[in-house]
């Protein structure tokens, strides 16, 4: 029997398209456009000014705080502009804009594609240079990778999960990865295992990829303590807990993190990143990003830096279909419906995904049935009908009882309700809600 | 490409569960026990199914439009198992009118009073059914007998149900051994040969039917199985305790509504409990009430009143029966 993920989950189409495109490198664009908050936490402060020359590399913004991570440029040339553009969020943000001049990198960049597979470094440096590199989870939620290195007091860390469920339909980023550079996630993996000083490592990944499960099988022989954990398809597999929950069996208690239960879980592109910082001292300014969608003519995966407007990928692609409804940055489950083309590619980009016009627009609202289904698929054992009742009545103390704060997001509920109801849209205002209303009660 | 394009939150995909795939599912789960019906009962049997389900879509339709002044919504399918289940419940002689009256009461007091799909507490087809029981007690339990019946006995136009033989027969002091020979063997009343109501007649049907929604994942298995299991241990403990009064767990089983009711009406969506365990309770409740109803009430038949009485408890159910949390200790 396949591991997996006990409670609730759904299982849609896979849709993945690109799954055979080896990665490309995508031709740098004229012009970049860095937001300098493109993780979870305090945006980072500027370094840069108009008229800056940067090269490939350089720091462009510094961390602001713990839970922040630097920025570095993707590109060499001259800063145009620090300007407010629409990122995948849907606001503006400040950004750097670079206009691009060759190719200059930072010297100490190491370009070749030689295999380092030796640690020099120890742990306490390698987590400076995580932190220095600017990495943040690449699976998509951007969370900076050195505060979850750093052990808190009193806690332990006995395993280390490497995500590779991307358990997202149509994202094939992860997955190319995996096959194209499998020993470098693998030393990515050693090095994060001496720096968080264990000895175990899991590496799960779902079972619609055989072909990164054998190759994993066949590499890690080379390499101590690392198990690969085949999974059975389910989403939200790579959901952290519900990931946590189907390799280790430990369920994080609501409202704890991780490390609560002595685990740490990193994506496989995050380790790959990892590997780049510490063997070739490259900071993170470029990622594999998925360009797909059913009508889109040739979907692939690409290597792009940080900043590239979403448009070249498409282009790159194919350009965009006549019957285009919806432009997603990242997957179809979460990912973030665009503004507009031009939304800059940033860490925690993973996907450009494009909808056809029938497929974008959501079906009518119908009355509640009370069937049941979103709380059996609900992973984290909630009632989303309850919630989104409780959010229609501004129930918000009763919402926090009913532990909406739980909520991952992961929209299964909306997706598995028969009668389309903006189940999430409402979680998502009452987590906000009760969010504020905790925080005004600590003043 | 200069064009307006959607933007909306996550997610962006929708399953292929819709509610009205739920509803023609159940309907198609229907088809086996309505084939029953017609094959036993004729054209009486279409007739009252027909007339049922006119009825039901109609007042739907007449009431969103003229009274609530809604969007309609009649070709959910909702409105026509409401009809069906309703025809199911009566006999198949019922009058006409009665049938209307009937699905009046269904579809109006209990479904579109409270606001429609979804929003009701009882089952709409048992407000139905015991709106005419009470109202017309002889009318609805007056059970034709079957076209084979009659072929073999012109004179027996109608006939007494197994639950009211045994009714009647322990009131009056008789043994549950002695009346059980009076009744259909235990088979002709699994596939269908048997007096009652239209629908309720073959176990058989009615669990091909619960096969095909169970394979579907419209329903699942635990208020059905839940409710026949808690029928079957109590009436099997009764049974042990004092045999010359109760029946057994197999001729409760058979009898009356108990397989369309743990099958169709218990499992219906908007009247049952949300979770797992509350599904549990709420067909160990029925079960219970089923026999108690029976065998100590003065109805002989108490699924009905049981499913309705369980409907109840449902907010109160779903308000102590919550999923376990994700990470909570056990």
């Amino acid at each position: 029997m396949l591991k997996t993920f006990s409670k609730g989950g759904v299982h849609p189409a896979a849709n993945k398209l690109s799954a055979d495109k080896a990665i490309e490198i995508l031709p740098l664009p004229k012009t970049v456009t860095i937001p300098i908050s493109q993780h979870i936490g305090a945006p980072a402060k500027l370094l840069v000014k108009k008229g800056d020359k940067v090269k490939v590399g350089q720091k462009i913004a510094e961390s602001g705080g713990f839970v922040s991570a630097n920025i570095h440029s993707s590109v060499s040339g001259t800063v145009s502009k620090i300007d407010k553009i629409f990122d995948a969020s849907g606001y503006k943000k400040p950004c750097v804009i670079i206009n691009v001049e060759g190719d200059e990198w930072e010297e100490n960049i190491d370009k070749s594609k030689d295999l380092k597979k030796d640690i020099s470094l120890s742990a306490e440096e390698i987590l400076k240079k995580v932190s220095e590199a600017g990495i943040v989870g690449l699976g998509g939620a951007t969370f900076p990778s050195h505060v979850k290195l750093s052990i808190p007091k009193g806690k332990k860390a006995e395993v280390l999960i490497l995500n590779g469920v991307e358990c997202e339909p149509y994202l094939t980023a992860d997955h190319r990865l995996m096959l194209e550079k499998t020993d470098e996630i693998l030393v990515g993996i050693k090095i994060l295992m001496k720096a968080l000083n264990v000895d175990k490592a899991f590496i799960g990944i779902e079972n619609n990829k055989p072909d990164a499960i054998n190759r994993f099988n066949k590499f890690v022989e080379n390499y101590d303590g690392i198990q690969v954990v085949p999974l059975k398809m389910k989403y939200p597999q790579g959901g952290e807990k519900q990931l946590i929950k189907a390799v280790a069996k430990r369920e994080v208690p609501s409202g704890a993190l991780p490390i609560d239960v002595g685990a740490v879980v990193h994506n496989v592109g995050t380790a790959f990143a990892v590997y780049e910082a510490i063997q070739k001292n490259k900071p993170l300014f470029e990622r594999v990003v998925t360009v797909t969608g059913k009508s889109v003519k040739n979907p692939l995966n690409l290597l792009v830096r940080v900043g590239t407007p979403t448009i070249n990928l498409i282009e790159a692609a194919g350009g965009i279909p006549e019957n285009t409804g919806k432009i997603v940055s990242g997957g179809p489950m979460m990912g973030k419906a665009l503004v507009n083309t031009d939304v800059p590619i940033t860490k925690g980009s993973s996907g450009v995904l494009l909808f056809e016009e029938k497929e974008s627009k959501r079906q009518d609202v119908q009355n509640c049935i009370r069937c049941g289904k979103c709380v059996s698929v609900c992973p984290m054992g909630l009632e989303p009908y309850l919630l989104m009742n409780m959010v229609e009545s501004k129930m918000w103390e009763e919402l926090e009882k009913n532990n909406v704060l739980d909520c991952i997001e992961c929209g299964s509920c909306m997706f598995t309700c028969p009668s389309q109801r903006p189940l999430l849209d409402y979680i998502r205002l009452g987590k906000s809600t009760v969010t504020k209303i905790k925080r005004s009660r600590k003043k | 490409m200069n064009k307006l394009i959607t933007i909306s939150q996550s997610p962006h995909v929708e399953g292929d569960f819709t509610v009205k795939k739920i509803m023609y599912s159940v309907l198609i789960a229907l088809v086996p026990a309505l084939a029953v019906s017609i094959y036993y009962f004729g054209f009486d049997a279409v007739r009252v199914i027909l007339i049922a389900v006119a009825a039901s879509v109609f007042f739907e339709y007449i009431i969103q439009k003229f009274l609530i002044k809604g969007k309609t919504t009649v070709t959910d399918g909702s409105a026509i198992i409401t009809g069906v289940l309703l025809a199911f419940n009566v006999p198949s002689n019922l009058p006409i009118w009665m049938i209307i009256l009937g699905a009046l009461i269904a579809i109006g007091v209990g479904k579109m009073t409270f606001g429609g799909l979804g929003k009701n507490p009882f089952n709409p087809a048992l407000v139905g059914r015991v709106f005419l029981l009470i109202s017309f007690p002889v009318d609805m339990t007056t059970w034709p007998s079957n076209r084979f019946a009659l072929a073999i006995n012109p004179d027996a136009v109608t006939g007494a149900t197994p639950l009211a033989i045994l009714k009647e027969g322990v009131k009056n002091g008789e043994k549950v051994t002695d009346l059980l020979s009076q009744i259909p063997p235990y088979l002709d009343m699994f596939f269908g040969n048997v007096g009652g109501s239209l629908g309720e007649i073959s176990a058989f049907a009615l669990i091909i039917g619960l096969l095909y929604m169970l394979m579907k994942k419209v329903i699942s298995w635990h208020i059905p199985l839940t409710m026949l299991g808690t029928i079957f241990v109590f009436s099997e403990i009764l049974h042990f305790a004092n045999p010359e009064r109760f029946a057994d767990p197999v001729f409760h089983l058979l009898t009356g509504g108990v397989m369309l009711g743990a099958i169709f009406m218990a499992t219906d969506m908007v009247t049952s409990p949300m979770s797992k365990k509350g599904m549990i309770i709420f067909g160990v409740g029925i079960g219970v009430l089923t026999i108690i109803i029976r065998n100590f009430g003065a109805y002989p038949e108490g699924v009905s009143f049981a499913i309705l009485i369980m409907n109840m408890f449902v907010p109160l159910i779903n308000k102590y029966c919550k999923p376990k949390l994700f990470g909570e200790k056990v």
